[in-house]
C-alpha cells in the first residue's frame, strides 16, 4: 500500500500518477531483485543493462524536450521517477539524477546544437553512460578553489587534474569535466570521451555506502580535448552549480522514496513481530516511532511536491532547492535509523532494506552539497550574511 | 484483425490488508491501490501483438467510474487505439450477468473479429463475464486460453490450459471470444512517451441511454445474483504428512504445487 497520508496523490495529474505507477511496477519486477547481492558483494549493478531498460521507459532526462529523444515531461515527473528509483536503492537514483541533472542538463543548457544532437538521444536511450566531474581530492564544498586546469593550445584544451567521488566514473563513456582556465581563471565545462589519451577512469572500492553502484575517480594528465567538446555557454562556476540544483531536486524526491520504503518495512515488521505475547506495534514506544516517521515523511512529501510545482513554473530558487534537499535527506536518515531500531537484531540484516538505505543515505547526506553547506546557504538567505569562508 | 478487449479496474487485494465494510457485502475500498486486472493485462498485450502482426485495431472497453480511466490510459499507452468507458451510478451493484449485458450492448455496435477478456477478475473471481458475453454476442468462445494461432480471418487454433498441466487444442470459428489466461505472453512495460501519447487520446464515455438500457436492467435491480455476505474465514491449520521414499515424496510435493498453481 502506498504511503499517502495527506492524499498528495490528488495533487498529481493523472499522467504523473501513471508514470509513477509504471516506473514502480517495472522497478519492483526487473530491478529490485538484483540489488541486495550487488550491495552485499560490492559488485555494482550492471549499469549498461539498467541504462538501456531505463532508457526504453524514458526515465533518463525525462524533463528534456522530445526534440532530443527525451520524453519532455515536467520536473514533478522527474521527481516521481527519482522517488521510485531510490525506494529501491540510492545508487540507482544517483544514476538517474546524475544522468539527467548533471550530464544531460549541462549539455542541453550549455552545449552547442551539435553537442546536443550528438549526445542527448544516446544518453536518453541509455546507449552511453555519463558522469560529472567536479569534486576533487582537495576540493569539496569550496568548488571555487578548483585545482583542475584547462589550458588553451590552438584548437585544443589541455586538461590536468583529478576528480574523485564521481558516480559511474569507472563505466562512463563520457564525462562532463569542470576545470579552471589558466588564462581567465574562469571555470569551464568539457565533454571528455572515454579512451581520450591522458584520461584515466578508476573505481573506488571498500565503500561502506552505495555499494550497489559504481563510484570512482577521473584522472586527467595532459588530456587533450578539442574546442568543439567545450560547453560553449558555460562561462563560469555558476553553470556547474546550476546542474547541482537539478540533481538536488532529484535527491529531495528520492530521499522520500527511501524513507517510505523504510517506514513500510518497519510497519509490516511491527505488526507481525510478537513480543510479550502481542505484536510490538501494540506498544506505545513503537507506535511513537512509527508516528514520527509518518509525520516526517508526510511533511517531506509536501515539500517535494511544492518544489516540483515551483520548478515547473520556473520559479524555484537555489535556496528552496537546498531547503528540500536538506530536509528530505534528514527525513530519510531519521527513518532509516528508526526503522532499523524497530527491526531489532533483524534490522542489521541485509534481508531487510533499512540498514542498506541507512548506509546509502550517509553518502546522500554529504553529497551534492553537505547538510552543513545547505544549512549555510539557508543561513545566508535568512540573515544576508555568508558564513562559508573567513579570512585567516 | 479488429479486436475488442474487455478490461476491469480492480483493487489490488493480494498485498493489502482486506477489511469487510459495515454492509457486510463488500470490502473497505479506502486506501486500496487500483490497477488493471492482471488477466486483462495479458489480454491487452495479446491483442496488441496480434494487431502488430496482422494490422487492424484494438479497442478496450471497461465498465466503471472515472478512476477507471487510468486503466484505459495504460491500455492506450501499450498500443490500444480506442477506449470506451461505460458508467452510470445506477450500475453499482451489478453482477457479472449485468456487466456481460452492458459489454454486449457496447460491442454489438463495433466491428470485430476477436473479443478478448481475462479469464477472471482478481476482485470477485467470478470468471463468468467472458462466456456470458460470448452467448449474448452469439459467437463461440474458449476459456483458459494460453496460446492463439490465427489461421486466417476465419478461424483460430487456441491452446487451453486445463487442470494438472494438461493442454487442449481447439479450432474456433471467428469471430470468437477468448478468455485469456495469465502467462500467455510477457506484457511489455509502457514507456513514459507512450503514456504522453495516450493522454492525448480520447476516452469515449457512454451512459445507460447511449446503450438503450433501462435503470431496471442494471445494478441491484437487474442482477440475477446478489452478494449475501462477505466474511474472512477463520484461519485453519492443516498439516499433511507425506509418506514414501524421497522420490515419491518429491513427486507428491510437485503434484501439490501444481494443483495450487505454484509450479
Amino acid at each position: 500500500m502506498p504511503l499517502d497520508f495527506y492524499m498528495v496523490d490528488e495533487l498529481l495529474s493523472e499522467e504523473e500518477r501513471l508514470i509513477r505507477d509504471t516506473v514502480r511496477s517495472f522497478l519492483r519486477k526487473e530491478i529490485a531483485p538484483l540489488v541486495v547481492d550487488a550491495w552485499h558483494k560490492e559488485e555494482p549493478l550492471d549499469v549498461r543493462m539498467i541504462a538501456k531498460k531505463f532508457g526504453e521507459l524514458g526515465m533518463l532526462g525525462s524533463f528534456i524536450p522530445q526534440d532530443y529523444g527525451c520524453p519532455g515531461m515536467n520536473y514533478t515527473s522527474f521527481g516521481l521517477i527519482c522517488q521510485e528509483v531510490e525506494s529501491i536503492d540510492s545508487a540507482l537514483r544517483s544514476f538517474v539524477a546524475v544522468t539527467s541533472g548533471l550530464v544531460m542538463y549541462p549539455i542541453w543548457q550549455y552545449g552547442s546544437e551539435e553537442q546536443k544532437r550528438k549526445y542527448l538521444p544516446k544518453l536518453a536511450r541509455g546507449e552511453i553512460i555519463g558522469c560529472f566531474g567536479m569534486t576533487e581530492p582537495n576540493v569539496g564544498s569550496d568548488p571555487a578553489s578548483m585545482e583542475t586546469t584547462a589550458k588553451r593550445q590552438g584548437g585544443e584544451w589541455i586538461l590536468n587534474g583529478t576528480k574523485t567521488w564521481i558516480s559511474e566514473a569507472g563505466v562512463a563513456d563520457i564525462a562532463i569535466v569542470w576545470a579552471k582556465d589558466v588564462e581567465d581563471k574562469k571555470v569551464k565545462g568539457f565533454i571528455v570521451e572515454r579512451g581520450t589519451p591522458g584520461f584515466e577512469q578508476t573505481s573506488i572500492i571498500k565503500k561502506g555506502s552505495m555499494r550497489a553502484g559504481d563510484v570512482g575517480e577521473l584522472h586527467l594528465s595532459d588530456c587533450k580535448v578539442p574546442e568543439e567538446n567545450r560547453l560553449p555557454k558555460a562561462t563560469g562556476l555558476r553553470a556547474a552549480l546550476s546542474c547541482l540544483d537539478q540533481a538536488r531536486f532529484g535527491i529531495a524526491w528520492g530521499a522520500i522514496g527511501a524513507a517510505i520504503d523504510c517506514y513500510k518495512t518497519a510497519l509490516e515488521y511491527a505488526k507481525n513481530r510478537k513480543q510479550f505475547g502481542a505484536p510490538i506495534a501494540s506498544y506505545q514506544l513503537i507506535q511513537e516511532k512509527l508516528v514520527e516517521m509518518l509525520t516526517e515523511i508526510t511533511k517531506g512529501q509536501l515539500v517535494a511536491w511544492r518544489l516540483g510545482r515551483l520548478m515547473d513554473a520556473g520559479k524555484a530558487t537555489p535556496e528552496q532547492i537546498s531547503f528540500a534537499k536538506r530536509n528530505n535527506v534528514r527525513v530519510a536518515r531519521f527513518c532509516a535509523r528508526t526503522a532499523r531500531e524497530i527491526l531489532g537484531a533483524n534490522g542489521i540484516s541485509l534481508d531487510y532494506s533499512p540498514i542498506r538505505h541507512m548506509a546509502n543515505i550517509e553518502s546522500v547526506y554529504t553529497y551534492e552539497g553537505t547538510d552543513d553547506i545547505h544549512t549555510l546557504i539557508l543561513g545566508r538567505y535568512i540573515t544576508g550574511i555568508q558564513a562559508f569562508r573567513r579570512e585567516m | 484483425m479488429n479486436i475488442v478487449v474487455c478490461v476491469k479496474h480492480v483493487p489490488k487485494c493480494a498485498e493489502a490488508e482486506i477489511r469487510i465494510d459495515p454492509t457486510g457485502r463488500d470490502i473497505e475500498k479506502h486506501g486500496l491501490v487500483y490497477d488493471i486486472n492482471e488477466w486483462d493485462d495479458y489480454a491487452v498485450e495479446e491483442a496488441v501483438r496480434i494487431k502488430e502482426k496482422f494490422g487492424g485495431s484494438v479497442t478496450v472497453v471497461t465498465v466503471g467510474p472515472e478512476e477507471a480511466n487510468s486503466t484505459l490510459r495504460k491500455c492506450l499507452a501499450r498500443g490500444a487505439d480506442n477506449a470506451i468507458r461505460v458508467y452510470d451510478p445506477k450500475l453499482v451493484g451489478s453482477d457479472p450477468y449485468v456487466i456481460a449485458k452492458v459489454l454486449y450492448k457496447v460491442i454489438k455496435n463495433l466491428q470485430f473479429d476477436l473479443v478478448l477478456t481475462g479469464v477472471m477478475a482478481e476482485d470477485d473471481g467470478s470468471a463468468t463475464v467472458g462466456p456470458m458475453l460470448a452467448e449474448f454476442l452469439k459467437i463461440p468462445h474458449a476459456t483458459m486460453v494460453k496460446k492463439i494461432e490465427l489461421k486466417d480471418h476465419k478461424a483460430a487454433i487456441v491452446h487451453r490450459e486445463l487442470e494438472g498441466g494438461l493442454m487442449e487444442v481447439v479450432e474456433v470459428k471467428l469471430p470468437a471470444l477468448f478468455a485469456i489466461q495469465t502467462g500467455i505472453n510477457e506484457p511489455r512495460y509502457v514507456s513514459i512517451l507512450g503514456i504522453r501519447r495516450a493522454m492525448q487520446k480520447e476516452i469515449k464515455v457512454l451512459g445507460l441511454k447511449d446503450l438503450s438500457l433501462d435503470e431496471s436492467e442494471v445494478g441491484y435491480a437487474g442482477s440475477w445474483t446478489l452478494i449475501d455476505k462477505l466474511f474472512v474465514p477463520p484461519a485453519e491449520k492443516v498439516c499433511q504428512y507425506l509418506k514414501g521414499s524421497p522420490e515419491e515424496v518429491a513427486t507428491q510435493i510437485l503434484g501439490i504445487l501444481k494443483s495450487r498453481g505454484l509450479f
